[in-house]
């Protein structure tokens, strides 16, 4: 399986608060693949099911169909070998955000002295920019600096995965934009597989090697996945001008605006045009569309991704 | 700053209205009892016995009460023969008889004041079981509460970990909890003396059962309402549920269950001077109850106020305590 962390016909339902009525199900027979060293962004309406799609990965929910794995392990319960970076950043308001890294780099490696942790508290501290503040509590900080410390404390544990759930959402754009720079290349330093889930079209384009794209729920499913075929290092300022850019970008839009509700309905309305999600036993992932490329180039990465 | 001196100058104002109303109310009482010594009534009695009254009112403003002036008149004295005769003392009588009367009432603000300026002095004088200093009342006190509110900490807290952190054993204890708590601690006090036979360990124990409910309760509501995110941090770095529960959850919950201690802790001296009065011995309650019985009301006041100024002292610690403990989201 060329995939590194994957969902495996993987089903969330929530049982009907009616006696005897249809249970509501988010989700289900999910395919999620993510390829190692491999940044992926995943988009979708609200209630797609896309947070409990990160949260299974995570180990901190649990599906009610299928599984998921990380690597050759099943993902069953929290560990250190995913992090996570929430939207309200939760970092421990008590501590100061040298404190609040220490804290995930102490509980990674147990067997180091003080002086280690620091050190390295620090450096990852210093790679997102908060070299001065480290001493601050996170609410002496600006909503930024705290994000900033989250994925800090994220990165610091060199876990195997990281998880982003939203985690720019609550930040204005200005900090954004800055933070989101900061993230390339913190990123590009590393050889970190990550699962980032977001509403903004351009943050998906500028982070993601490959955005997956999901239908509106109930039943919900990841129609396909885009692959962002633009140039990397990238920033903000220079990748608008790359000749792909727009094609990708137009092209999520147009699935947002338009084709996830459609490609909802169709499924609701006629199990026949359903995309299968195994054929002979052998599991569906989603097809791999370039934005820009023609129709036959498209089905043939289609084709690949079904290997 | 300005508004804290503001506050505080009006808090002053307010105390000195409050010490001249007491003044006034209690002076007013001693020059009501000097008048009174003397009225129309007993002022012609005393004329009939054929003492002028300018004698009969000289003989009220040295202090003496109608009863005396009444054996003088009978005796037939002048007021020049008896200052000749080196004054009315040299013949028996004690003079402050109208001024005794007068200190028997509520007693001045400037009585309570020598009364414990006194005390102050000597806080730890023991002259036998009925007459010992404040300082050894306040510090039995002080040793029942604090053993009475350390055990509690010990029951409380734990406790009120389970309660907060699984669901199960908090329906499984709210009826007792729902049904202990509203009971007054003094209605465990013949219980815990017929079950312990020692009037120290029972005042304890009365300490203990009052002070334990609004910390449990405290604990679990501060444990159960620890966000959701932070125990999701505790996961996924793998803590054990140890260190959660000492790294995460307690430094979380921790204002909330101090401010459970500083509810626990006021309760707490409340209820012990009440207890001290019933059991009886030593202490600040009982120190009360005993002047009260030997009619030192000054002494008695003075009491009063210490306990005040002690329960406030302990809030003031717990509060410390809360403010060292407290952290802004």
């Amino acid at each position: 399986m060329e995939y590194y962390v994957r969902t495996e016909l993987l089903g969330k339902a929530f049982p009907s608060e009616k006696k005897g009525g249809d249970d509501y199900v988010v989700f289900e027979d999910l395919n999620v693949g993510i390829r190692k060293g491999e940044f992926v962004t995943c988009i979708g309406h609200s209630g797609c099911g896309k947070s409990t799609v990160l949260n299974v990965f995570a180990g901190l929910e649990k599906a009610t169909a299928g599984a998921s794995f990380l690597g050759n392990r099943v993902i069953e319960s929290p560990g250190l070998d995913r992090a996570v970076v929430f939207q309200n950043h939760s970092l421990l308001p008590w501590r100061s955000a040298l404190k609040n890294v220490e804290f995930a780099v102490k509980a990674r490696w147990p067997q180091w002295s003080a002086a280690e942790v620091e050190t390295h508290s620090r450096k990852f501290l210093s790679l997102v920019g908060l070299d001065k503040s480290v001493d601050r509590k996170p609410y002496q900080l600006s909503g930024g600096m705290r994000q900033r410390v989250g994925i800090a404390r994220a990165f610091a544990i060199k876990s195997e995965l990281l998880l982003m759930d939203e985690p720019f959402g609550a930040l204005d754009a200005l900090t954004r934009g800055v933070i989101q720079d900061e993230l390339v290349r913190i990123w590009s330093h590393t050889d970190q597989t990550v699962f980032m889930i977001t509403h903004d079209v351009d943050e998906a384009i500028l982070l993601s090697d490959r955005i997956l794209l999901m239908t509106n729920g109930p039943r919900a499913r990841v129609a396909e996945a885009v692959v962002v075929d633009l140039p990397r290092p990238r920033n903000r300022a220079t990748i608008i001008h790359e000749p792909k850019y727009y094609a990708t970008r137009n092209h999520l839009v147009d699935f947002l605006v338009r084709r996830s509700q459609e490609l909802s309905d169709d499924q609701a309305g006629s199990d026949a045009r359903t995309v299968p999600t195994s054929v002979d036993g052998e599991l569906v992932y989603p097809p791999e569309i370039i934005p820009g490329e023609s129709e036959s180039a498209n089905l043939t990465a289609a084709m690949a991704a079904q290997c | 700053m300005y508004f804290r001196i503001r506050a505080a100058s009006l808090s002053l104002v307010i105390f000195l209205c409050f010490l001249f109303a007491w003044h006034v109310l209690t002076a007013d009482r001693r020059v009501a009892a000097d008048s009174r010594t003397l009225s129309p009534g007993e002022r012609s009695q005393l004329l009939e016995n054929g003492m002028p009254e300018s004698d009969a009112i000289g003989y009220a403003q040295k202090g003496l009460t109608y009863e005396q002036i009444l054996q003088i008149s009978e005796l037939g004295l002048s007021l020049e023969d008896i200052d000749g005769a080196g004054g009315i003392e040299a013949f028996g009588f004690t003079t402050g008889g109208a001024a005794e009367e007068a200190r028997t009432g509520f007693p001045s603000p400037a009585l309570v004041w020598e009364e414990a300026y006194e005390q102050i002095r000597h806080p730890f004088y023991d002259k036998g079981p009925n007459d010992k200093g404040i300082g050894i009342q306040l510090k039995y006190s002080l040793l029942r509460v604090g053993a009475g509110f350390f055990l509690a900490v010990l029951i409380a807290v734990p406790v009120g970990f389970l309660v907060g952190m699984s669901p199960l054993v908090n329906l499984a204890l709210a009826p007792f909890i729902q049904i202990l708590k509203p009971i007054s601690p003094l209605a465990w006090l013949p219980v815990a003396l017929y079950v312990i036979k020692d009037a120290e360990q029972a005042s304890i124990f009365v300490i203990l059962v009052c002070s334990v409910w609004p910390m449990l309760i405290n604990t679990a509501f501060g444990v159960a309402s620890v966000k959701r995110d932070y125990i999701n941090i505790a996961k996924t770095l793998e803590l054990s549920p140890m260190q959660t529960a000492l790294q995460v959850i307690l430094p979380a919950a921790a204002p909330t269950i101090f401010t459970g201690m500083r509810i626990s802790i006021g309760i707490a001296w409340l209820v012990i001077v009440a207890a001290e009065m019933v059991i009886g011995g030593i202490g600040m309650g009982y120190f009360v109850w005993n002047e009260w019985n030997g009619l030192n009301l000054a002494s008695m006041i003075f009491a009063i106020f210490v306990i005040g100024f002690v329960g406030l002292l302990l809030d003031f610690l717990i509060g410390q305590l809360i403010r060292f403990s407290d952290y802004k989201e």
